[in-house]
């Protein structure tokens, strides 16, 4: 059988990989040393022309089948990785045939949980993890994409401004419906809390985090968070018709969790004493988006909604509240965020996105000044920032020495 | 433990207009390891999903015991989907592993030992209990996954395809041991899958769907012997049953050039033709007379072989044939055999070739 490859890149390098190997065999010098979550399948990681390719050994139908989901839920602007391709029809060189393999791109500044929880000490990171995966499979429940596989390691992390911003990479179990039922939702939930539990009781076991964790209470977080901002965003609210405001209201808190609303169902009871409001369409991303619109800059949400408080700040600060929007936007761009973020040294660059490090020059300044009791200038906290915290920084595009092997189950060869 | 009831239970789902699951009425055997078995879009895992409160059920009951759970939700109806999803974790052991689940329910910790030792017994992984999952076969890997459902101890365990993503050796193997532990456990169990061979050699008893509706529902040997319509009686069996349409002539039916004997009240209920269906055991080569088969291809396996051909009786021309034969004397390729059915009308299936329904017994 020849090489059967599907992909909607076609990379020519692509080519060169030694498909003929068992992915557990392919030499060292082609791999990416960079950290994984826990799985089934032995998963590699590659260097491609400048690039960083995720490959899964795993069988031909799943691996179509898995790679058509990824394509469909980014589509639909759904957080999750992006699929390159499949590879198929492989076969050894005495002519024994060996598993297809899925090709995603890894996403880059991400980290599995494994190792954002062995590198941070802060004692509330494993909550924000959470909080950033409920925010995921609310969304992804929102376009009828039943999971089947919640879990930690089948996510990807990346910092966001103080939270985290989740990213789905394993859609293998997934099924895309019109509309999940509650049952569909609900199971769901309690595949997530189950894992999730699983998965802290596994870290506490390794000595990776401490026992003063409760592996329990942090699953059933998922639970709660999950149902609050599931209310928020799909629950029919009714009121007095002379309370309109509260329209505007359920809008403006929808937009401070982060979601537009696309479409609103406003009816009235018949004689038009009452009023009924659900969200029916709402779409994640209203900082990014809007961040976007004005500078042109595309990070992760609560990333822009940092950034936009800076830009109203440095608004009000030059008392430019009449002046053109989109205008008084450019000029922030090129005299406050461009400066910062280009005044890292290259190196150091590599390892944070510039919409974090801004984000983290401006919680240092706010920290010097605390610890002073004076303000300080940009430039100043930059310079101190580069000085004294960015050398210790962990370098999120290369976190390596986190237990990250493969478990497959399979019959021994 | 407990029986199951699917008493005209009807799944329809937003926007289509024919039911993907139709009136489906089974009734499962405390302790029965029951198959739902079709081809792809037949229903089967809508029934299954409907079963563990996944897919709401439109119209009709599903009960568990006495219990009707029809508007339950999942996790108050103590069933388990086993397999789905699992992960083993590095750094726990083999019976944490296996008990872990019980602890986020709440479960005493002596309790939790029990279960999981009395769990490994059965899965024959006790010697293991300490060991780190990666110190283990993929095999018993597979087994501690099955362990994590066991020890919750379910009145119904559930598995959709729970196979299909292991490689072609393990699948076998797990197969066996799936149904000997469940058969150890004696827990229902309702299992979907779209592979017949799965269903026949796991099941107590198959469920035959297709199109959302109930085809059969027997034991593997009467469905086998004993296929309700064509539809069965060409699913199940590999390879599968021929089937010809045929003239009906005083006496019988006319099979190539011989007049095969066919007791007469089943053919009084059709027209002049009939479907024969022959099982490729049934048919034997004749010196004489019979159905004309042109060889395309035969595979051997050893005291048997099975002749692929072709043959212009039951009106198309170039009708597939399969026979088994003796392993001893196989025809050459391009050779034409004939074949007559085995007995006296015994090994022959009749169908009625306007409904498809099986005609006499
Ligand atoms: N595109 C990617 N970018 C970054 N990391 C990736 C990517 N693809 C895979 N990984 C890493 O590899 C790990 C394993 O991948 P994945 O979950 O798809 O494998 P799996 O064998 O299907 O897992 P499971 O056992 O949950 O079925 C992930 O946890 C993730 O850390
Ligand atoms: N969520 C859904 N929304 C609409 N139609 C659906 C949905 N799920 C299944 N169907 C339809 O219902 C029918 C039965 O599907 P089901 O998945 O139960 O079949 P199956 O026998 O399990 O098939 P397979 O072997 O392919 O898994 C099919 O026609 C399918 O297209
Ligand atoms: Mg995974
Ligand atoms: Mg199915």
């Amino acid at each position: 059988m020849a090489l059967d490859i599907t992909t909607a890149r076609p990379w020519p390098a692509l080519l060169d990989l030694p498909w003929r190997l068992p992915l557990e065999d392919w030499p060292e010098e082609r791999l990416a040393a960079l950290p994984r979550g826990i799985s089934r399948h032995v998963v590699r990681f590659v260097r491609l022309e400048g690039r960083v390719i995720a490959i899964k050994e795993i069988k031909a139908d799943i691996a179509r089948r898995e790679y058509n989901m990824l394509r469909m839920l980014r589509r639909l602007g759904q957080p999750v990785v992006e699929p390159v391709g499949v590879v198929a029809g492989r076969l050894t060189k005495d002519g024994e045939p060996l598993d297809a393999c899925l090709l995603t791109r890894h996403l880059q500044f991400s980290l599995p949980y494994r190792a954002m929880l062995s590198q941070n000490l802060r004692p509330d990171t494993a909550a924000r993890l959470i909080d950033a995966l409920a925010v995921l499979l609310v969304r992804l429940h929102l376009v009828g994409f039943w999971w089947g596989d919640v879990s930690l390691s089948n996510t990807l992390f990346k910092r966001s401004a103080g939270e985290f911003a989740a990213y789905l990479v394993d859609a293998e179990t997934g099924e895309l419906h019109d509309k999940l039922t509650n049952g569909q939702r609900e199971h769901d939930l309690d595949i997530a809390r189950v894992n999730i539990a699983g998965e802290m009781m596994d870290l506490q076991a390794g000595g990776f985090v401490g026992e003063d964790i409760d592996p329990i209470a942090i699953s059933d977080r998922i639970i709660q968070r999950y149902n609050v901002l599931w209310q928020e965003l799909t629950a029919v609210e009714r009121f007095d018709a002379d309370q309109r405001w509260r329209v505007d209201e359920r809008i403006r808190v929808l937009n401070s969790l982060g979601f537009d609303v696309g479409e609103l169902d406003i009816t009235t009871d018949f004689d038009g004493t009452t009023i009924q409001i659900q969200p029916k369409v709402v779409d994640a991303g209203h900082h990014s988006r809007r961040l976007l619109r004005l500078t042109g800059l595309d990070v992760e949400d609560n990333q822009a909604r940092r950034l936009l408080n800076d830009l109203d700040a440095f608004r009000a600060a030059h008392e430019r509240q009449n002046d053109d929007e989109e205008q008084v936007a450019h000029d922030w761009l090129m005299q406050v965020y461009e400066p910062i973020t280009r005044s890292a040294p290259p190196e150091m660059r590599r390892k944070m996105e510039p919409a974090e490090l801004f984000h983290e020059v401006l919680e240092h300044r706010w920290y010097m000044s605390e610890k002073a009791q004076r303000d300080f200038t940009i430039e100043e906290a930059v310079q101190d920032y580069i000085d004294t915290v960015l050398p210790d920084k962990p370098d999120d595009s290369a976190v390596v020495g986190v237990d990250t092997d493969a478990i497959p189950v399979r019959a021994n060869r | 433990m407990a029986t199951v009831t699917y008493d005209e239970a009807t799944r329809v789902y937003p926007g289509a207009d024919v039911a993907s699951v139709d009136k489906l009425n089974i009734d499962i055997q405390d302790g029965e390891f029951l198959v739902l078995v079709g081809p792809s879009g037949s229903g089967k895992s809508t029934a299954l999903r409907m079963l563990a409160g996944l897919e709401e059920v439109n119209e009709g009951r599903i009960l568990i015991g006495d219990r009707d759970v029809t508007n339950l939700s999942p996790k108050d109806r103590d069933v388990a989907m086993v397999f789905q999803n699992y992960a083993l974790y590095p750094h726990m052991t083999v019976a944490d592993n296996m008990g872990f689940a019980l602890k986020i329910a709440g479960v005493p910790k002596s309790e939790i030992r029990s279960r999981v030792v009395e769990a490994a017994k059965i899965l024959d992984l006790e010697p293991f209990l300490d060991r780190k999952p990666k110190a283990l076969s993929g095999g018993q890997r597979q087994r501690v996954a099955m362990g994590r459902a066991i020890v919750r101890s379910p009145q119904v365990f559930l598995m959709d395809e729970p196979l299909s993503n292991l490689d072609a050796k393990l699948r076998v193997q797990t197969r066996t041991q799936i149904a000997s532990l469940q058969r150890r456990l004696g827990v229902t169990t309702v299992y979907v899958t779209h592979d017949q061979v799965e269903a026949m050699t796991m099941g107590d008893r198959v469920a035959v769907l297709k199109d959302g509706l109930l085809q059969q529902l027997d034991t593997p040997r009467r469905m086998y012997d004993h296929p309700n319509n064509v539809f069965v009686a060409g699913f199940i069996g590999s390879p599968a049953m021929n089937l010809l349409e045929v003239p009906v002539t005083e006496g019988g039916v006319k099979l190539g050039s011989i007049v095969h004997p066919v007791k007469r009240d089943p053919l009084a209920k059709t027209g002049d033709k009939v479907i024969v269906g022959i099982r490729p055991e049934d048919l034997t080569p004749a010196s004489e007379g019979g159905i004309p088969v042109e060889v395309d291809v035969v595979e051997e396996l050893g005291a048997d072989a099975y002749v692929y051909g072709r043959t212009d009786v039951g009106g198309e021309s170039d009708k597939q044939i399969v026979a088994r034969v003796d392993g001893r004397q196989v025809p050459d390729k391009g050779q034409t055999i004939h074949f007559v059915p085995k007995g006296e009308g015994d090994h022959l299936h009749l169908f009625d070739p306007e409904s498809g329904e099986r005609l006499g017994d």
